[in-house]
Formats: structure tokens, sequence, C-alpha cells
């Protein structure tokens, strides 16, 4: 573990701030169909073909619970080591908006489903451990559509009804990258679950961002302001500085902070003032009287726990233990589930540690290169073991590796077959390099008489004309032992 | 056709389907249904699938579902068929059916009288003979108070037991739909057709269906009935009282011994009813926007100004009152003392009847404090409006069954009705206490049909 220390301040003039970060996370629940009716939640349909009369609030049409969200929403707060409340209640919140078509969402206001819980994040500083406010269930509102027509606003209620976890953190995160962290750790988790996909660009993950800055040192809170709906980190970090130095500067002016909901302007990058709180909505929250207080029994939860997977954090301590890796590596290769699922194939199969070296290396470079997730990488887990293999043997060098791994990438085929079809074998016969050396020693006889009077430089030299002769298959760690031994004699 | 333009009872008639249903049966009649062949018109709070479904107002003027109502699709499963759609308050908001839309209904009893409310096209329908039976809903009295301005049997079952999907939702908490019949038996046959669970309504309550009308028995022998102290209010006509004396003998005549008991949360109980049922009337009325469907103002310059225009064009005055009373109770700083409140209350008064019924089988009151009154003689007191439903809330606070009877009249010859409230799904004893009264009362409803 890194010794490097927490450094996120923002420096005013009249001394160091330091930042308060609380995230309110809205994850798409995994499921078939909507929270409260029996429709598709597929991703992608022609807007308003998967709207049922429930969805779009027509006249005695009643809400019933989808049971296989509340097991999701349950799956999570255990996977976020939380507290499942045995009993909750559904509210309404009351506002009217085009793109809600009851008046009222449906949420959990007082009673949420979980309760407290705990994540942890691996910060370059050491671990660090994020506290969990709440996970509430609600469900999502339509679209509205504005720029389809210049007099008329357009609504899509496909995703009306859908339901969303409120994952609700406390202000426990101090930076930017922590917040990129938290994010991070919280889709990895869901993700592992499978209880949502954590798809942003499909809006399956978004956050609202509460930020408040206070002098380092203080121990009360500054004024918060929550900046809405915001639906990348790259957008959330963005977001957090821009706020976070406009509260330093309105500080330093002897101004107050207004506690406010703000917009994040991604194109000119800066949040602004959406509403006061005096502006600020009632709605009403009041018990749904449509639907009873959700009742969970003892037994499901702890049916539901048997069944969970191995969780990112247990998966890391796993690989480092059995598999000899880096907290960093293990860090890596349990990031996604597929991740790790490949790595564990090829560990069994090869060499553990070298594996991870590689797949961290050249694999990921590569995916990256092409934009591919790893399970549609050109090698397969069995493959990529062949190659660890013959590295690891000595039957290949790394260089050659690289280039059975570019032919590999573009073939699909086992390295096996690439290395001896293409003869690239590792020279690694000692009488045979003996030979090849002698060879050449005997050609070079003036430069073997400049080394001997001290010229060391040359060694190089002559490693190059080994590996030439050889056509780079000459064993490096043999040539240099038997070309010591023979520039000795 | 002269009914309707004198007493106004129905919004939309489906006569001509009707005809063509009444012909199909008796080309095939099948008897061994609950309701063979028999026509019926329901209260326009009712989802009709391809009629014209209005709730009484003029934002839902020009809808029609696409689907049936649970309650009416069990009607129809049972041999049954509709006739029209019933004139009522508006949004089931009013005592006395003149907060329609589509204009006052008159009592059959007697011109200018109202025929209560809110379902006051399905008594006026009923007793004059226009629909052999009908359904209405019943959130703090709207089927037994129209019951008795009318001489009709009025039941509003215990919460949960009739499913409210595709019901016009007025307080989620406290809506049930019921039947109004002309005697007992009527209103067995049509509690047993119209009930059971409906997983699509999350309060229905998962049951074996209890048959009614066969299990019906006039023998009520020691049965203890429960009568409460705080049933008489002031000002009441001392008709009431001699009614409910009357009552009480009948019964004692059957060989029922009568417990004075108390419920001493029963006055809290309007207060309460006018926190709760427009608390959640404000929110389940927010879905009447003019975005999807119903009526939309053509005036105003943006959203929030269509949805203002469209809902003060669209709404009456008593729904706008009941709006904004909700929304005030529901809002932040007042959610503690009104509508919290008023939740706690409602946990007492239904103590209050838990505790009592381990001592008794039913419970007798009075069901309303008047006879019918004169159309407009409320309308400008909303207080004394609300009034009217003081005996009828606390079943419906409390979740409880309870049974409208025509139990006699008052000296202007208007008839007035006796309350049977029973123990939470005891529907079928105070049926029997109904059947075996009705046998022993010699109630007669006399109706001149003066609009023929």
């Amino acid at each position: 573990m890194s010794t490097e220390k927490f450094n996120y301040f923002i420096n005013g003039e009249k001394g160091k701030y330091e930042v308060i970060i609380g995230l309110e996370v809205h994850a798409q629940v995994l499921s078939s169909s909507k929270l409260f009716s029996g429709s598709s939640t597929k991703f992608g349909a022609k807007p308003n073909n998967q709207v049922s009369l429930i969805d779009s609030a027509f006249p005695g049409m009643l809400p019933v619970i989808n049971e296989e969200c509340v097991k999701q929403a349950v799956r999570t707060g255990l996977g976020l080591n939380a507290k499942i409340n045995n009993f909750s209640v559904f509210d309404r919140k009351n506002y009217f908006y085009a793109d809600l078509p009851q008046g009222y969402q449906i949420s959990q206001y007082k009673n949420p489903i979980v309760g407290e819980g705990k994540v942890f994040l691996d910060m370059p500083y050491g671990s660090k451990e994020i506290g969990i406010e709440r996970l509430h269930l609600e469900q999502d509102a339509g679209k509205s559509i504005h720029d389809m027509d210049p007099s008329n606003t357009y609504v899509d209620l496909n995703r009306s009804g859908i339901a969303l976890m409120e994952i609700v953190s406390k202000p426990d995160l101090r930076s930017p990258d922590e917040v990129n962290a938290y994010i991070k750790k919280l889709r990895t988790i869901m993700r592992y679950l499978g209880t949502c996909d954590g798809n942003m660009q499909e809006g399956s993950l978004r956050a609202d961002v509460n930020v408040s800055v206070r002098k380092l040192g203080d121990k009360k809170f500054g004024t918060r302001c929550e900046i809405k709906n915001v639906n990348s980190i790259k957008f959330m970090q963005m977001a957090i500085e821009y706020e976070a130095s406009r509260q330093v500067e309105v500080l330093e002016e002897g101004k107050r902070i207004d506690q406010e909901t703000r917009l994040f302007d991604t194109k000119k990058n800066e949040t602004r003032s959406m509403r006061s709180k005096e502006d600020a909505h009632d709605y009403r929250y009041f018990p749904d009287p449509d639907l009873l207080p959700l009742k969970i029994e003892q037994k499901l939860v702890d049916d539901l726990k048997k069944s969970l997977p191995e969780l990112p954090d247990n998966k890391k301590e796993r690989f480092i233990k059995d598999y000899g890796l880096t907290s960093y590596e293990a860090n890596v290769l349990v990031s996604e589930k597929e991740i790790s699922d490949y790595y564990e194939e090829v560990a069994k199969l090869s060499d553990k540690k070298l594996a991870a070296t590689w797949m961290m290396g050249d694999l990921f470079a590569m995916l990256n290169d092409k934009g591919f997730n790893i399970t549609k990488s050109p090698i397969s887990a069995k493959h990529f073991a062949e190659l660890v293999k013959s590295i690891k043997s000595g039957e290949i060098s790394g260089r050659i590796a690289k280039e059975v791994f570019e032919i590999m990438v573009e073939s699909g085929d086992n390295p096996k077959k690439i290395i001896e079809s293409k003869g690239m074998k590792q020279q690694s016969d000692p009488k045979e390099l003996e030979k090849m050396i002698n060879e050449i020693l005997t050609k070079n006889k003036d430069k073997v008489d400049q080394y001997k009077a001290g010229k060391e430089k040359l060694f190089g030299f002559f490693v190059g004309q080994v590996m030439k002769l050889s056509g780079g298959k000459a064993n490096p760690q043999l040539t240099n032992e038997i070309l010591k031994k023979l520039l000795k004699g | 056709m002269k009914a309707q333009k004198k007493l106004n009872t129905f919004v939309t008639t489906t006569f001509e389907q009707a005809l063509k249903k009444a012909k199909q049966f008796d080309s095939k009649p099948n008897f061994n249904q609950l309701l063979p062949g028999i026509p019926l018109a329901v209260k326009d709070l009712f989802c009709t699938d391809g009629i014209k479904t209005t709730a009484g107002s003029n934002i839902l003027n020009n809808f029609v579902p696409s689907y049936e109502s649970t309650v009416t699709k069990n009607l129809w499963n049972n041999g049954a068929f509709l006739l029209g759609k019933l004139n009522c308050d508006e949004f089931a908001m009013g005592s006395s059916n003149e907060t329609s839309y589509y204009g006052n209904v008159i009592n059959p009893i007697g011109d200018k009288l109202v025929p209560g409310g809110s379902s006051g096209g399905s008594s006026s329908a009923l007793a004059a003979d226009l629909t052999p039976a009908t359904i209405g809903t019943d959130t703090g009295g709207s089927i037994r108070q129209p019951a008795s301005f009318t001489g009709t049997v009025g039941l509003k079952p215990t919460y949960g037991l009739c499913s409210r999907w595709g019901i016009v939702a007025f307080a989620s908490s406290l809506d049930q739909a019921g039947p109004m019949t002309k005697n007992i038996t009527d209103c067995a046959i049509m509690l047993e057709a119209m009930s059971g669970f409906d997983e699509k309504d999350s309060t229905s309550i998962n049951r074996k269906k209890e048959l009614y009308s066969r299990n019906l028995n006039d023998n009520i022998k020691g049965l203890k009935i429960g009568i409460p102290k705080e049933y008489r209010v002031d000002k009441m006509p001392k008709e009431i009282d001699e009614l409910w004396e009357k009552g009480k003998k009948i019964l004692k005549n059957l060989g029922v011994q009568l417990i004075d008991i108390s419920l001493p949360h029963t006055k809290y109980a309007l207060p309460t009813y006018y926190i709760v049922a427009p608390a959640e009337a404000s929110s389940n009325l927010a879905r009447y926007d003019g975005v999807r469907y119903g009526y939309r103002s053509q005036k105003g310059k943006d959203l929030i100004e269509m949805y203002e225009n469209t809902r003060s064009e669209g709404f009456g005055d008593e729904v706008k009152r009941r709006i904004l009373i909700g929304t005030y109770v529901l809002s932040s700083g007042y959610y503690d003392a009104y509508y919290l409140k008023a939740q706690k209350v409602r946990q007492l008064i239904k103590k209050d009847f838990d505790e009592n019924f381990s001592k008794v089988d039913a419970i007798l009151t009075p069901s309303t404090p008047s006879s019918a009154f004169k159309i407009g003689e409320k309308t400008n007191d909303p207080v004394s409006m609300y009034l009217n439903d003081i005996f009828t809330v606390p079943a419906n606070l409390a979740g409880l069954p309870a049974l409208s009877l025509p139990a006699g009249s008052d000296k202007k010859g208007y008839p007035l009705g006796l309350q049977l409230i029973g123990k939470s799904l005891d529907e079928q004893k105070i049926l029997n206490i109904g059947y075996a009264f009705e046998k022993n009362c010699g109630f007669k409803n006399e109706i001149k049909k003066w609009w023929l």
C-alpha cells in the first residue's frame, strides 16, 4: 500500500477548505417489469410502447408491487453491508409535471426498505469507509422531449414506473477522486449482484450531488447545495470542482451560501441555481393508501443472503491470499465480475502472477484500444493461458510473446499453433547457443579484445549479434550467461 | 325517457346494447347464474369498457375507458348486463348529488328532494324502478345515506371485500363498492356476485368467497346488538330517535339481546374523515391534468397555465374545496397537526369498535340525522352538508361493513333508515339481521310515479 497522503483541498486566500460531498445515487433495478406494473423495462423501445394503463395513470388503476424489485433491493442492501428493514412503507411524493402521469411519484420516505450500511474504497492513501444512510425503492418518471417540435413538448412514458433504488451516502466523501471510486464501487457491487447494470449512458445510474465546504479543521458542516441529476462520473467530478470553488469564493467574499438546488451545465462547465430553499417543492409526502406496508420475512432476507455471489471485497482478499497478487492488482482484476472470471480461468491454467501482469498490460491495452468489453475479447481465456504458459516455460521470450499476442488478436488462433507454424520458439538449448556465440566471437575478434581491455559496453553489441543471428529467438537469459562465461575465458 | 327528463338519473344509457343482450339471453336462457339476464345500471364511477365514464365530472366528460372495473366485470360474469351509467356527485364528493356536472338528480319520493349522495343517481333509479338493483361506492356514507333517503337497502362492505380496481378513486383507504337494492335478498345476491379477491388491488382481501344469498337466515335469536350512546346529535329530529326505538323493539321481539355500549371517539369521526378523505383525494385527483385523457383547456401559454385552466374549468366547486383542504392538511408544517393526528384518531375509532365487538355481534344506529332535504337547502353551507355523514363515516374509518335498512318514515312521509354495523368480514350476520328485520318491520316504500 502506498503512503501517499490525501490532498484535496481548495486553497482560498484565507486558508484551506475541505470539500464535503454526499451522493444520492439513482440506480435502475435490473428487472424485466416495472415496480408496480407488468410493463417491460427494456431499453431502446419506441416511445410509449412500454406503457400500461397503470404507468399512464388512468382512472381507477392501482399499483401492485413487483416482488422481484423488492428482492433486488434487499440483495443490494446486503451487498452494501446494510440493515434490511422488515417493515417499510411506500409514500406518495406529490408534484405536477407532464412526464409524471399520477401527479405523484411512489417512493419511500420515512421508512425505507434498507437502512444504514457501508462500502470501502481503495484510495492511494489507504482504505476508506463510506457510510450509506439508506436505500429506498421508488418509481422513475417519464421523459419530456422538448426538441422534437418548436412549439410542442412530447412525452415518452417508457421509463415511467421503472424501479429505481435511491442509495443515499453519508457526507463522507472528500474529493472528486473519492466520488469516482465510490460510484465505481457501487457499480461493481451491483453488477456482481446483478441488481443494476450500471449503464450510465442509458441512464441506469445517475446521481444528485450534495456539496459543501468548510475551513480545514472546522467541525461544523457548511451549508450545502444539491446538484441535480448528473449522469456521468466525469461530469460529477467537474461539477464538484466548480461548485466547491464557487462556494469558497462566496465565503471569502464574506457572503453566505444559500441552500439551493443547482443544475450542472456540461457545455459551460458550471453549476447554476435552479431553485432556492424557499421555492423548494412541498412534496406533501404521505403513505400511499393503495399499497399496504411492505413486510419482508426474515427468512427471505436470510435466503437471499445465502444465495449472494462472492462480492468484490471478498474476492479481492482471496486473490491476494490465494494468487499472491498485490492489493493494486487484485483491485483491478475484481473491478468487473467478467474480468475476475476471465482472470480466474487463466490463473487456473497458468502462472497466476504472470497472468495478472500480462492481463493488466497487453490484454487491457488491446481491449481499451478496440473499445471491447472483456466478454468480447478476441483472445479466449484458454488461449491467453497458453500464451502465459509459453512465456513462463521459456518457450518464447517476452518480446516474441508480444508478436504472438498480436497474431492471436488478428486470427483468434491458439498461440501454440502460431508459435509452431511460424517457428517462433525460443532457442534455449545451451549447446546450440554456445555454438552460435562462439561463431560470433570468432568473427569479431577485435571487439572481443576491446571488451577484454575494459570496454564492457560492448556486451550489448554481442547480445545484439546473437539476437540477429537467431532471428530474435535466443533465450535472453541463457545468452547472457553463456556470453559472460565465454568472454571471460 | 320521461323519467330521465324528470329525475336525471342517467348520465349515459346503453339501452340498445342492453336490448341486444336481453335477446341473446332469451334465445339461450341460463338460470344457473346469480344474475341471469338481469339488466343493471351502475354508478358512473365504475369504469366500463367502451362506455363513457365521467365520475360526474366535466374533466372526464369525454373519457371512454378501454377496460372494465373488476366489480362490474364480476356482475357481467354472473349473467347481468349494463343498462347505463348513473349520475353521482362529482368524484363521489357530496351528500345530495348536487355537485354533479350533469345536473341534480331528483328523489322519486318527491319533487325538489335530493336523492342523497354521492350515489344519488343509483338510489333514485332504484327507487323509481329504472333498474332492478344497482351498485354504488361508499367513502363516507355514499351508499347508505342515499339508500336511507329513498327507502332502499344499501350495504357498504368490509374494506377490501370488493376490488377497487377500475373504480375512479376518491379516497383510497375509505372507498368501497357495494350493492343498493330493494330488499335484503337482492342485496345478498348482488354482494355475492360483485365481491371477491382481486390480485390487481393490493388492498383486496384474499379469502374464500362467501355464499351470502344461500346462507341468508332470519333466525337471529340470541344475538347481541349494541346500542351506542354517542349516536345522538344536537337538533336531531325526534323522529330519528323514535325510529331507533322502533328498531330496537323489533329486534328485541326477535329474541335479540340489546346492550348499551359506548364508542367514545365517535365525536371525532367526522373531522377525522374530513381530513383523511380530502388528503387522499387531493393526491388521487392530481392525474386529471389534461395531458393524457379527459378535458384539456385550450387556454394558457405554458404547461403550468394549461394545468391551472384545465383543472379550474374541469372541476366543480366542491371538488376544488376538497383538493384545497387536502393539499393544506398534507403541507409541511401542517401534516403532523392534521393528517398524522387524524390517522391516530382513526386508530382510536377503530379500537372503539374492536373492543365492543368482543361483547356484541352488531351495532344498531340511525343511518342519517335527517330525512331527504330539499335541493339547494344545504348547498351554501358545506358544514351542514358534511354533518349528514355523521353516522356513516365511522364504519368507513374503521373499514367495517355497514348496512342501511329502510325502517320507517317521518311525518312528511319521507323514508328513514337504520344502520347495522358489523364486525370485519361479518357481512352475513348483518344481512341476516337485516333479513329478519325486513320481514318484521312492515315498511313499504310508497312511491307514486309522478314523473310518468
